[in-house]
């Protein structure tokens, strides 16, 4: 993300219980900010993805890096926001639609942000989202206007551009 | 592949890793090892009578022969009741590996098993996670070789920490065919032990051209050994050595060239010497907030040079200009190799003239000892009584702070204490685990009436199992460095810190079947320090001390390490 002070990570974890706890309690025990994280499996089902977002310094993020790094079950790391890279955010938006006449403005609304609709009820709709958390804020605050039900957002994940991978050799 | 238990899977790992010693205490749901150890001829159990103790006794058996130590516990109580260990452990990065019990993960009894809040059921691996270097729960008898293996390549390698093994009673109990074997599987874990050539020739250039360097050995210098090679390189390029509180024995203490240890109680010469130095070679310290006071006036004129196994400890606390992750040892031998290359022989400079005058100056030598039971006198004197390869613990306050200042450790893995922690009554079972690893030395715990009482009970491990050592309890009835801020920093106020009279330690020494004694003079004392090291079974001796004494000099709380007040 190229706002504020938020750092991309992506760490390659041995894909088995307990490692999330390992990681989240790291940050919290070592007061590191997070912003989000996300964990599902790789293409090799005993190595398992995290994507990271915390915000914080160049020295904190240094350390952040350093500590994650250090835990056993880690076997990869990089700082994704240090070059380029691709990442996207997935949320479904549950919205208030009182009249057909803001069904209509929603529906625009959705096509312009390249979303989906995937749920339909008398007096709501249920939106898919995907992009940038930039680009979901944006979509966000449209909504806000018409009422938001609820709300549910994954958390960043992220890859880097090309060919440049972290990867485990085998 | 043997058909066997679990339990019987485990002991067999551990006699595999060349464990000799347990210290433990059993309970519900760690009987089938218990059961196990029935009759084992290689491993000694030793009944310690708190769990924390036992992790302690294993902490001081580690740190005085470095080997991994190991602690046991029943499940629920007896693990959280080994917390405590554990944390000190990790804050001083000691190899010990604890065993625990927990109930079962699967059964007839569908309300015994983990996660029913079954009777003795704590979630210790969810506690632990923060002080562990790592923790395991096996959930078949399979599984344990090579977890065994793993924590105690773990526990020792790198950086050493606390490794825990969670054993399910099920577990224990369970046979399977098992492949007893000296593989680790650990896919995530990598040491770099093998300094860049770049950085050994840039370190070398700097310590060649420094005009006031110095030397910062820190626990990692005891860890890795490298005590000789800390003296080589002092001798080559005349640099005084100051130590951490952790790196205290690193250093001959009795050498010209010693500055003590440094920090909020550091020895006056070293923390004003550090910061006139124009070089800081620092070997495995993570710079502490104890050891370095204010970081602004910490080595302010000092580019500094790191060696740390640890990569997350690079510039954590303190800022460098050279970090080295690598193995102290290999670094400092490839280090000298460079460094003789240009320099032959190390001679006096304007330096070393400073080092003398200001250690003359800050830090005299106690020449005619005062004859009052003070602990400046009674701490020299007992460095004359107790042979060099003598092991001492401490207790945390004050008498560790004293302990510090005025006992010379000579030789590393002499000096045992709780650093990072600052644990109350780990001195005495750190230093009944250290005459287990070494039973042919003295071993002699320095405490304080308040921390002692914390541990005493293992005077009946320590009788019962034939485990003779002294503890020298500096009685000021009070919780005197508490009592100390509050005296220094609360305008006197003092709260909660009066002990009263309460117990007499020689009674209390003699219900337990030990030798109790009081001394009321440096004499006495001399003679019953020498009574107590020829004798067969633990001695406690009481010194009554003043309790308004001071632990002087002293950095005041956000000061830095030049603003110390008092003399040494």
């Amino acid at each position: 993300m190229e706002t504020g002070k938020t750092k991309v990570i992506s760490v390659l974890v041995e894909n088995k219980p307990g490692v999330l706890h390992i990681i989240a309690n790291l940050f919290r025990r070592r007061n590191f900010n997070i912003e989000s994280i996300t964990v599902g499996p790789t293409q090799n089902k005993e190595i398992a993805r995290m994507t990271i977002t915390v915000n914080e310094d160049e020295r904190t993020l240094d350390q952040v890096i350093k500590q994650v790094e250090k835990q056993i079950d880690v076997l990869k790391i990089d700082e994704l926001s240090q070059g380029n890279f691709v990442m996207r955010e997935l949320s479904l938006i549950k919205v208030n639609v009182p009249t057909s006449k803001e069904r209509s403005d929603i529906i625009n609304c959705v096509e312009v942000f390249r979303g989906r609709i995937i749920d339909v009820s008398t007096d709501s709709l249920t939106v898919e989202i995907t992009g940038t958390p930039d680009k979901i804020d944006a979509f966000l605050n449209l909504m806000i206007t018409y009422g938001v039900i609820e709300l549910a957002r994954t958390g960043i994940t992220a890859l880097a551009r090309g060919a440049k991978s972290i990867k485990i050799d085998e | 592949m043997t058909k066997m238990s679990g339990a019987q899977a485990l002991l067999e790992s551990l006699e595999r890793q060349k464990v000799d010693t347990i210290f433990g205490i059993l309970g519900g749901a760690i009987l089938p090892v218990y059961d196990a150890l029935c009759g084992n001829k290689k491993i000694r159990h030793i009944l310690a009578r708190h769990e924390q103790c036992a992790a302690h006794e294993a902490e001081g058996y580690a740190k005085a022969s470095g080997r991994t130590g190991v602690c046991m516990a029943t499940s629920g109580p007896g693990a959280t009741n080994l917390v405590t260990g554990i944390a000190n452990a990790y804050m001083d990065s000691s190899p010990i590996v604890a065993l625990t019990g927990q109930v079962p993960s699967s059964g007839v009894n569908t309300s015994y098993m983990i996660g029913k809040d079954a009777f003795q059921e704590a979630d210790i691996i969810g506690i632990v996670t923060a002080i562990t270097k790592y923790s395991y729960q096996p959930r078949s008898v399979e599984e344990i070789p090579i977890m065994v293996n793993n924590a105690f390549y773990l526990a020792a390698s790198g950086r050493p920490g606390p490794v825990l093994i969670d054993l399910p009673k099920n577990v224990q109990a369970g046979t399977a065919d098992v492949e007893i074997t000296d593989k680790i599987d650990l896919k995530g874990y990598k040491i770099i032990t093998q300094p860049s050539r770049g950085r050994i020739s840039k370190a070398a250039e700097l310590l060649i051209k420094a005009e006031r360097p110095i030397i910062l050995a820190g626990g990692g210098a005891i860890t890795s050994g490298s005590s000789d090679e800390i003296v080589a390189m002092s001798d080559l390029l005349m640099a005084p050595v100051a130590t951490t509180f952790m790196g205290k024995g690193a250093f001959p203490e009795t050498h010209p060239l010693s500055l003590g240890s440094i920090g909020m109680h550091g020895n006056p010469a070293a923390n004003k010497l550090l910061s006139e130095a124009d070089l800081m070679l620092a070997i495995g310290t993570r710079f502490s907030d104890r050891a370095t006071a204010n970081l602004d006036s910490f080595a302010p004129n000092a580019k500094k040079i790191q060696i740390e196994i640890d990569n997350a400890e690079i510039n954590k606390n303190v800022e460098v200009d050279l970090p080295i992750v690598a193995d102290a040892k290999i670094t400092m031998k490839m280090l000298l190799s460079a460094i003789s290359e240009k320099i032959k022989k190390g001679n006096a400079t304007a330096w070393t003239k400073r080092v003398k005058e200001a250690k003359e100056q800050l830090s005299p030598l106690i020449k005619d000892l005062p004859h009052d039971l003070v602990p400046k006198a009674l701490l020299g004197e007992l460095r004359k009584l107790l042979p060099e390869s003598s092991i001492v613990t401490t207790e945390v306050g004050q008498n560790q702070m004293w302990s510090a200042l005025y006992f010379k450790a000579l030789k590393p893995r002499t000096f045992i204490s709780s650093g990072g922690l600052g644990t109350m009554g780990f001195g005495f079972p750190a230093a009944i685990g250290a005459k287990v690893a070494c039973p042919d030395r003295a071993v002699v715990d320095i405490a304080g009436d308040g921390s002692f009482i914390m541990s005493e009970q293992e005077l009946a491990c320590s009788i019962n199992e034939n485990i003779p050592v002294i503890v020298i309890v500096l009685n000021n009835s009070v919780l005197g460095m508490v009592a100390q801020w509050q005296r220094m920093l609360y305008n006197r106020r003092y709260m909660a810190v009066n002990l009263g009279k309460s117990p007499d330690f020689v009674k209390l020494a003699e219900a337990y079947g030990a030798q109790g004694t009081r001394v009321t003079s440096i004499e006495e004392f001399h003679k019953a320090v020498k009574t107590a090291l020829n004798s067969k079974v633990t001695t406690v001796i009481d010194v009554p001390i003043g309790s308004e004494t001071d632990v002087v000099p002293f950095v005041p709380p956000g000061c830095g390490l030049p603003q110390q007040r008092g003399d040494y």
